[in-house]
């Protein structure tokens, strides 16, 4: 069982590569959609609100196989969208996994952000009012700043959520953590083995990452 | 309170018999989402030419049965687990699985083929119609040289723990890039949304698509036996203890042989593949 070892270290880099790029790409449109949903603007916050409700209702493994098959059966048998731009990224699993990946982590984490800006208290919005600094530097040096620290914990809740949800990679094809020790299995017929090695390793990265955010949540406390 | 006591008592007990009537009966493991070998209708029922077969061998070995669903990557540990007593799910008898398992005599053999979209460059490659890689030569060995050619650098879609990925992976076709599914109906879906350069799988599994789907899927390249393919389809079971279960497991064995021999004389299987293949798959 030892001799699997590098084979599921060398699939972790996988699990990472998709975890890191679907988090990037899932704050940025989680942040957007946080400040969508604090717009006053009635259609643009329902529309926020409508892109977060869907996809924190609707299962993850639903999500990629409706971008990764039901996209791909669309455009796939189209022969105009076929030779679109549209189709070079969503013919790799790559994207698509991590399409769907950071469009699911992207609704949850503009919930997360929504609330945390909702926490700043108005006294501090107008301490910075009445010291004389624009609108706009208040939002990119005061509320963003405290909301992201308010978000830590929930949101490095997401984070191991989404090392989980990588998981579902491998029913799309991709060799992750889960695909290899699952490839391995159905090869060497020890399925107790395997994946309590595959276990451990994503009970490893969960511990560091749940450090991570310890560290970050003492470093930038307020007390 | 005493009613109640009552009451529990009896569901147990219930419970108890159902269970033994379960441990009298064979469960039969099957995929259910390979046809034509084994599928399910659209009430969910489970179908095809395995299914069938399934109950004709119970009946001659005179025994109830249960048949099982499950997923083709757990089929074999679900197995030695005791999840279930037999696998009937198009596996074929291979080297490698018996070191892990056992398996009755053969009921059926099918080729494998290469599958790719119409108008596809792959489509009508230059090769004999059927190699046989047990038995070598200079046509298996022409043939596998041009098929190194005709895929380099292609995505060639496969299931999952399957003779299919065995023969990608073993190197005989050159570096491929191998994609793997968790069931040949998804291989199917990316072969025709053009994920796929190609497909391996059995022959009839992409005629079957072919004629239900009205995609216009073809087979390409020659059909596959021998070697890495195995030596056609049987009914898995556990390798014999020498415990009391180990031995249950060696009389089931010879139950399934036994029984096949009879289906085979009868022409029971020739009747049932015939239905299903559309051609005589038995052996």
């Amino acid at each position: 069982m030892i001799s699997s070892f590098p084979k599921l270290l060398s699939a972790t880099v996988i699990t990472l590569k998709l975890l890191s790029a679907s988090l990037i790409i899932g704050l940025f449109v989680g942040l957007l959609f946080a400040i969508l949903r604090l717009n006053k603007n009635i259609f643009i916050n329902k529309f926020a609100y409508g892109y977060s409700y869907l996809f924190r209702g609707t299962p993850l493994l639903v999500q990629i196989f409706i971008i990764y098959y039901g996209l791909g059966n669309l455009i796939g048998n189209n022969e105009f969208l076929k030779s679109s731009l549209l189709w070079t990224v969503l013919k790799e699993p790559y994207w698509c996994a991590i399409i769907a990946f950071a469009l699911n982590t992207g609704a949850y984490t503009s919930e997360i952000l929504r609330s945390a800006f909702q926490t700043i208290k108005p006294g501090m919005i107008e301490a910075g009012k009445s010291l004389g600094i624009t609108s706009k530097i208040i939002f990119y040096k005061i509320q963003i700043p405290i909301a992201i620290r308010q978000s830590l914990p929930a949101y490095g809740n997401e984070i191991i959520l989404m090392l989980k949800g990588t998981s579902l990679a491998s029913t799309v094809t991709l060799m992750d953590l889960t695909g290899v020790a699952k490839y391995i299995v159905s090869t060497t017929f020890k399925p107790i083995e395997v994946f309590i090695i595959a276990g451990s390793i994503y009970l490893f990265m969960t511990f560091v990452i749940h450090n991570l955010i310890k560290y970050l949540e003492k470093k930038y406390s307020f007390q | 309170m005493n009613m109640f006591k009552k009451t529990i008592f009896s569901v147990l007990a219930s419970l108890l018999i159902i269970g033994n009537v379960y441990a009298d009966k064979i469960r039969i493991g099957t995929e259910g989402a390979y046809p034509p070998w084994n599928s399910k209708d659209a009430s969910g029922k489970l179908i095809g030419f395995e299914v069938e077969l399934a109950w004709t061998l119970c009946r001659y070995m005179e025994k109830q049965c249960v048949i099982v669903e499950q997923d083709w990557d757990g089929m074999i540990p679900a197995l030695v687990m005791r999840k279930f007593d037999a696998i009937m799910a198009g596996m074929s008898i291979t080297d490698e699985r018996k070191k892990t398992i056992t398996f009755s005599q053969g009921y059926a053999d099918e080729v494998a083929s290469l599958a790719v979209m119409k108008g596809s460059s792959l489509e009508g490659l230059d090769t004999p119609e059927g190699i046989n890689l047990s038995l070598g030569g200079s046509d298996v060995t022409k043939a596998l040289k041009t098929l190194t050619g005709a895929l380099a650098g292609k995505t060639v879609c496969v299931q999952t723990a399957t003779i299919h990925q065995n023969f990608l992976d073993s190197g005989d076709v050159g570096k491929v890039d191998v994609r793997t599914y968790k069931t040949q109906d998804e291989v199917n879906l990316d072969l025709a949304s053009g994920r796929c350069d190609a497909a391996l799988a059995a022959a009839v599994a992409f005629t079957d698509y072919a004629e239900k789907s009205g995609k216009s899927v073809v087979l390409t390249g020659p059909t596959f036996s021998g070697g890495a393919f195995g030596n056609g389809v049987g009914v898995g079971l556990r390798q014999a203890g020498d415990d009391a279960i180990g031995k249950r497991d060696a009389e089931l064995l010879k139950a399934f042989n036994k029984a096949i021999n009879k289906a085979r004389k009868n022409g029971d299987i020739s009747r049932i593949a015939t239905k299903w293949f559309g051609f005589d798959a038995s052996m």
